[in-house]
């Protein structure tokens, strides 16, 4: 019996190494698989972070239809992330929320110019292969969607598209990098229209490297290498994020942001660019709203032009907000995959 | 020397970095500044249009009152370097491969065709290795990429590359003082920001 199993394992191997001679013959001869470009390479960790690099300073808008990202790409939106629901309607539905409409998201891919980005359940690998192989230009691994492990995320190293990440401190940031996140994202608490939550994980955040870039300063290494130990992170990543002063790859500010002002002050707080979710599409003027919020994330630094977005708008108009205290434990999206 | 880099949107921050280290690496002692207002062009002697969303940074450079700014300085002789979203900022003539024809503000300096995400979507972005002439060889980031296709006038293109559906495009182009790239120097190296720099004689 066990000969027979050894007999047919023995023929597999033989069969992978007749089909790895194969391919060497072939590459020997000049024949390789079809690439964009002769000696082009897609894929890499460059062509990865150099995305989220483009969308700097930009304000990517949440949208559940081709009509509202078309509103959003006319605003100046420098993407959209195209949801089933937006964060609001997900809280009020319940239920399991999944990944968006397949159909949808192609329809929006084929009717504007900027990247489309959608949202995958966390550890929700499949979900993740279907977007890439659609053409989904950033991923977003989400606590908004309802996650389907609670132990592991997606290894991101095995995707050639780029991947979008949550956290709220320094230690969950640091752990999804070295899962293969090009980009990372506060998680806030999606639609509240209620900012206080992206604020304190913005700076949670930037306390926590603030501390390790000190130690670096002092040359307190051992300090270093415990928080990565704490953090279960490569100790290169942190040491590497202590230099910089900031996450290695662009962080964008996300969660509860609804007005311009609320967008200038997560500039202010260090995001890299903004996430906007129910903020727009659940507010009475979204057109105005896209526009001026666009305008207070370029222009942050000059508050003259953040009183012009500000005055777009009318607080009247805003998405009625959540307080999160009057949230219960089991309602918060934040704590969803750690 | 004061050097400029469009900060309405985009990678502002690696064009601050590649403008900084191209000075370091030729000795010379470079202000590196960010332009949002038309007044931030007035000293400034070379600028880098960064890559982005080429949407976006038209959109707000016609609110701000910068678009009809940046054209007259460039226009004026200002040596102008414009990376991806910025070369498409730079062009006469848009067409995006996907939806055609747009009609976003673009500053329409530039006697080149311009086809926007001419290599398709991000999972397509790659890196090559170019040779570019006056420039030399560098490894070149394409995100969601153009691609120049046709010159006109005093414009000239370089870096020829083979399209399995387009035919023989161009990553690079020369008007003058004017310099467009389809890929992303400020991402690999330095060599084209040294290339403006010394543009940029005063």
């Amino acid at each position: 019996m066990i000969g027979e199993v050894y007999a047919h394992l023995e023929k597999i191997r033989d069969f992978f190494y007749g089909l790895a001679e194969v391919r060497d013959r072939l590459r020997e001869s000049g024949v390789t698989w079809p690439k964009p470009l002769p000696e082009a390479e897609v894929g890499t960790v460059r062509v990865k972070i150099g995305l989220p690099a483009m969308l700097r300073r930009g304000v990517i808008m949440d949208v559940t239809s081709v009509e509202q990202a078309q509103i959003a790409e006319e605003a100046g939106a420098v993407g959209v992330m195209v949801l089933d629901k937006l964060p609001y309607d997900v809280r009020k539905a319940g239920g399991v929320a999944r990944m968006a409409d397949v159909k949808v998201i192609e329809e929006v891919m084929s009717h504007i110019t900027i990247p489309v980005s959608a949202k995958v359940r966390i550890g929700h690998y499949y979900e993740a292969v279907i977007l890439q192989e659609i053409g989904v230009d950033l991923i977003d691994e989400s606590e908004v969607l309802t996650p389907v492990d609670e132990q592991h995320h997606i290894n991101k190293w095995a995707f050639a598209v780029p991947f979008v990440n949550g956290c709220r401190e320094l230690c969950e940031a640091l752990r999804r990098i070295s899962e293969g996140a090009s980009m990372i994202r506060s998680k806030g608490e999606a639609g509240t229209g209620n900012v206080s939550e992206a604020v304190k994980h913005f700076k949670a955040l930037y306390g926590a490297i603030e501390e390790l870039s000190a130690a670096l300063r002092t040359g307190d290494e051992e300090r270093i290498r415990d928080y990565a130990r704490r953090c279960q992170a490569p100790i290169e990543l942190a040491a590497l994020t202590a230099r910089l002063g900031r996450l290695p790859v662009v962080t964008f500010a996300a969660g509860g942001i609804a007005t311009p002002a609320d967008a200038a002050l997560m500039m202010w707080l260090g995001a890299d660019g903004i996430f906007v979710g129910s903020g727009i599409f659940k507010s009475q003027d979204p057109r105005e709203r896209a526009e001026a919020i666009v305008l207070a994330a370029a222009y942050w630094d000059d508050p003259e032009k953040v009183v012009e977005a500000q005055r777009m708008v009318s607080e009247k108009s805003a998405m009625m907000g959540i307080d999160v205290k009057t949230l219960k434990p089991e309602e918060l999206l934040q704590t969803r995959g750690v | 020397m004061k050097a400029g880099v469009l900060a309405l949107q985009g990678d502002v921050e690696e064009h601050i970095q590649a403008f900084r280290k191209a000075a370091q690496e030729l000795g010379r002692s470079v202000e590196v500044v960010q332009v949002k207002r038309p007044q931030d062009l007035r000293e400034i002697a070379v600028l880098a249009i960064p890559g982005g969303e080429s949407t976006t940074i038209g959109a707000l450079a016609r609110r701000t009152g910068l678009l009809d700014a940046l054209r007259d300085a460039i226009k004026g002789g200002l040596p102008t370097l414009g990376t991806c979203a910025g070369a498409i900022f730079l062009a006469k003539e848009v067409r995006d491969s996907v939806v055609g024809e747009t009609k976003q503000p673009i500053l329409g300096l530039m006697d080149i065709a311009v086809v926007r995400n001419a290599f398709g979507r991000q999972r397509e972005s790659f890196e090559v290795d170019l040779r570019e002439e006056g420039i030399g060889a560098l490894k070149a980031v394409f995100i969601r990429a153009p691609a120049f296709t046709k010159a006109w006038g005093s414009a000239r293109l370089a870096a020829p590359l083979k399209h399995p559906e387009l035919g023989q495009i161009y990553a690079a182009a020369f008007q003058g003082h004017m310099v467009a790239t389809a890929f992303h120097p400020e991402l690999s190296t330095t060599a084209v920001h040294r290339y403006m720099l010394n543009l940029a004689k005063t």
